[in-house]
């Protein structure tokens, strides 16, 4: 019972440390690069535009989709690992 | 083949579908009412999300928005798609885990508070009846400009096609019906951009031709567009955004409202499996970014095309003659959403931006004010006709249109139906209620709440644009927060959330009234809606964000200093935690 727990335990960690992880992308990529650090990103250009302008209208929502199953395909994994998944 | 004639094909075929598909999934129990009997696959899942997300806000109005104010304006692009991601990560397998029917029966069970559960109600109620006016008034365009029937008439035949397959179906027959509607909006927003993205850049995929050379200037689009509008008085389409705070806040409204949004959220309890709730949400995104990866290209091109056709011989030189205008010109006309006023009398067509600054270049060149006002959701409707391309595709857009206005619609009104019998009646006013009266009850909800979201649509409130903003903060401030705490929080307490919840709901709210006036009522507002009266230049369309940080605060104080939430109920914040065991989406 209590190696169970434990196990349980290390199981919710290692999800909340992929959150954050995804979550850091996720914000670096929108708040960031697309709103915050544009001017900083002005010097590279794309396209008629800058790097930001290219985060603001495509990259991100790029990066987004790449998240949601990088994330589905690590947590799949875990849940197996963890032995936590459905039958 | 008249257009009138085409256009009915195309949107009779496509309700034919719906119909047919109706009858083909009827529900036969509250399970399947509610959740589609659990089964659904993640990818057919995903479709159905896509279509049930895309409203007629993001396939008629959001390239307008776009193209308006350019990279300003990127912020619906990332809002609308960054909350899938927390939905993704943070809701969706969770709340499949937990296996019940509703978001308001979450919270309630969670919080072991019908208190809680009926503050949630309160919220869904108003955030999805204020989404639905938009539904069908988005529809009533559309039939009105396509199908030549005044828009109460076609007002009543979507009630009547929405009313049929969503009372019969319930969820089930929604999904299959979403499904279909994806279809036909995605081939409908399509073609018409790879026309479009054909003409301008010779690039047949829109997304890349987006960033690609003008094939008439030889210089890149977005340059190119750049010069056309800063010719014309506006400000750079590229130009960066000088009150950075509120975009980015804006942004965060938007992807937490997403997030929060319930008819999205139940979506995901049709799965089978906690695995499937997490694939499936990445493949709503997939689905919508076909279209959203489309439309700021259709936003940048149409923009570029509607100021050629006006000065066809270059931004400097003189406006077409009103006489010569094209035919889409005279079509949109009639239904008052471009309006032409010859202010210099010269007869042509002059499209400008009217501001101080830009006063003395018209004046040099004999202008005496903009005289052609085009309304920003005309854009992605007319496109096939601005494009100059065959009658088919207009007809395809109508159907288009159409398709994502419904879908959403649908969603909504399921979402209110199941709160109503399955929150209220069930779980407040008559808890022994048999699943066969359950069902009844949950058909004439529907069938009373697609009845007031007609007559909304028909008598729209003057404020129509304002409430979605409202939607959006109430999503955001009162629902979203709740379910994070609800799972990654043991701690917080019945006492906790609803202060929360309540914090969160009125602060946005009053926020909202203080420029866009009590209640929506014109003349009350107590200061202007303007950025120099916004409270740290927060504009009341971002603030969504900021009550949901005062959700936060709010809850979790109020719980560390009240009694921890009982052992049963922090065994079940442990249970959804982990997905073994979850099963089909069961009641009780």
């Amino acid at each position: 019972m209590i190696d169970k727990n434990k196990n349980a335990e290390q199981y919710w960690r290692a999800n909340l440390r992929l959150i954050f992880g995804c979550l850091v992308v996720w914000a670096l990529v929108s708040y960031g690069f697309a709103i915050l650090l544009r001017p900083m990103l002005a010097s590279v250009s794309v396209g008629g535009t800058d790097l930001g302008f290219w985060f603001a209208q495509q990259g991100s929502m790029i990066t987004f989709i790449v998240l949601i199953f990088f994330y589905s395909w690590r947590m799949n994994a875990l849940d197996k690992q963890f032995n936590v998944h459905e039958g | 083949m008249s257009q009138f004639a085409i256009n009915l094909l195309f949107v009779g075929g496509s309700f034919a579908i719906y119909i047919a598909i109706a009858i083909w999934t009827r529900a036969a129990s509250t399970k399947e009412f509610y959740v589609a009997g659990g089964g659904v696959n993640p990818v057919v899942n995903g479709m159905a999300t896509a279509a049930d997300w895309m409203s007629a806000a993001s396939f008629i109005s959001m390239a307008g928005l776009i193209a308006a104010g350019g990279y300003a304006n990127s912020t619906y692009l990332m809002g609308w798609t960054g909350g899938y991601v927390l939905l993704a990560m943070l809701l969706a397998p969770y709340l499949r885990k937990f296996g019940k029917f509703t978001v308001p029966q979450f919270i309630g069970d969670r919080f072991y508070s019908s208190t809680a559960r009926m503050v949630a109600v309160l919220c869904l109620i108003v955030i999805s009846i204020t989404y639905v006016i938009g539904q069908m008034t988005g529809a009533g365009v559309a039939f009105s400009r396509f199908l030549e029937v005044s828009s109460t008439t076609g007002l009543m035949i979507a009630a009547v096609v929405v009313f049929v397959y969503a009372v019969l179906g319930g969820m089930k027959g929604i999904t299959y019906t979403q499904v279909a509607q994806y279809v036909v909006l995605i081939i409908a927003y399509t073609i018409p951009a790879i026309f479009i993205s054909l003409q301008l850049t010779g690039n047949p995929v829109p997304p890349l031709g987006l960033f690609s050379d003008h094939v008439q200037s030889g210089i890149p689009l977005l340059t190119k567009l750049d010069s056309v509008v800063r010719e014309l008085g506006f400000q750079d389409y590229t130009a960066d955004v000088p009150n950075k705070l509120n975009m980015t806040l804006f942004t965060l409204s938007l992807m937490i409202g997403t997030a929060g949004l319930p008819h999205v959220i139940i979506r995901f309890f049709t799965v089978p499996k906690v695995a499937d709730a997490r694939w499936s949400a990445g493949w709503a995104l997939v689905f919508i970014a076909a279209l959203y990866l489309s439309a700021p290209a259709v936003a940048a091109m149409a923009r570029l095309n509607l100021l050629t056709t006006i000065y066809p011989d270059g931004q400097t030189q003189s406006a077409i003659s009103y006489e010569a205008r094209p035919d889409w010109i005279k079509n949109w006309e009639k239904t008052g959403l471009i309006k032409f006023e010859d202010k210099n009398a010269d007869g042509r067509i002059q499209l400008y931006n009217d501001v101080p600054a830009f006063q003395q270049t018209a004046q040099e060149r004999g202008w005496s004010g903009n005289e052609l006002t085009v309304n920003n959701d005309i854009l992605v409707l007319a496109n096939p006709e601005i494009a100059n391309l065959p009658a088919w595709v207009v007809g395809l857009i109508a159907a288009g249109g159409l398709a994502a206005a419904l879908s959403t619609a649908a969603g909504l009104l399921l979402a209110i139906s199941s709160a109503v019998s399955h929150d209220l009646i069930k779980g407040l006013i008559k808890p022994d209620i048999s699943d066969r009266g359950e069902l009844l009850a949950a058909r004439i909800s529907m069938g009373v709440a697609i009845a007031v979201a007609t007559w909304l649509g028909i008598n729209p409130p003057g404020f129509a644009a304002q409430v979605v903003a409202l939607a959006f903060g109430i999503a955001a401030a009162s629902i979203f927060p709740a379910l994070m705490m609800g799972i990654f929080s043991k701690r917080v307490n019945s006492k906790g959330a609803v202060s929360g919840m309540l914090a969160g709901f009125i602060s946005t709210v009053v926020y909202i009234f203080l420029y866009l006036g009590w209640f929506f009522i014109p003349g009350t507002a107590s200061f202007a809606n303007t950025p120099d009266n916004w409270l740290l230049g927060i504009s009341p369309l971002s603030f969504g964000a900021v009550g949901a940080l005062i959700n936060f605060v709010v809850a979790l104080a109020v719980s560390s200093v009240t009694e921890k939430p009982p052992q049963h109920i922090q065994d079940l914040v442990e249970s959804v935690r982990y997905p073994k065991g979850a099963g089909m989406a069961v009641d009780h």
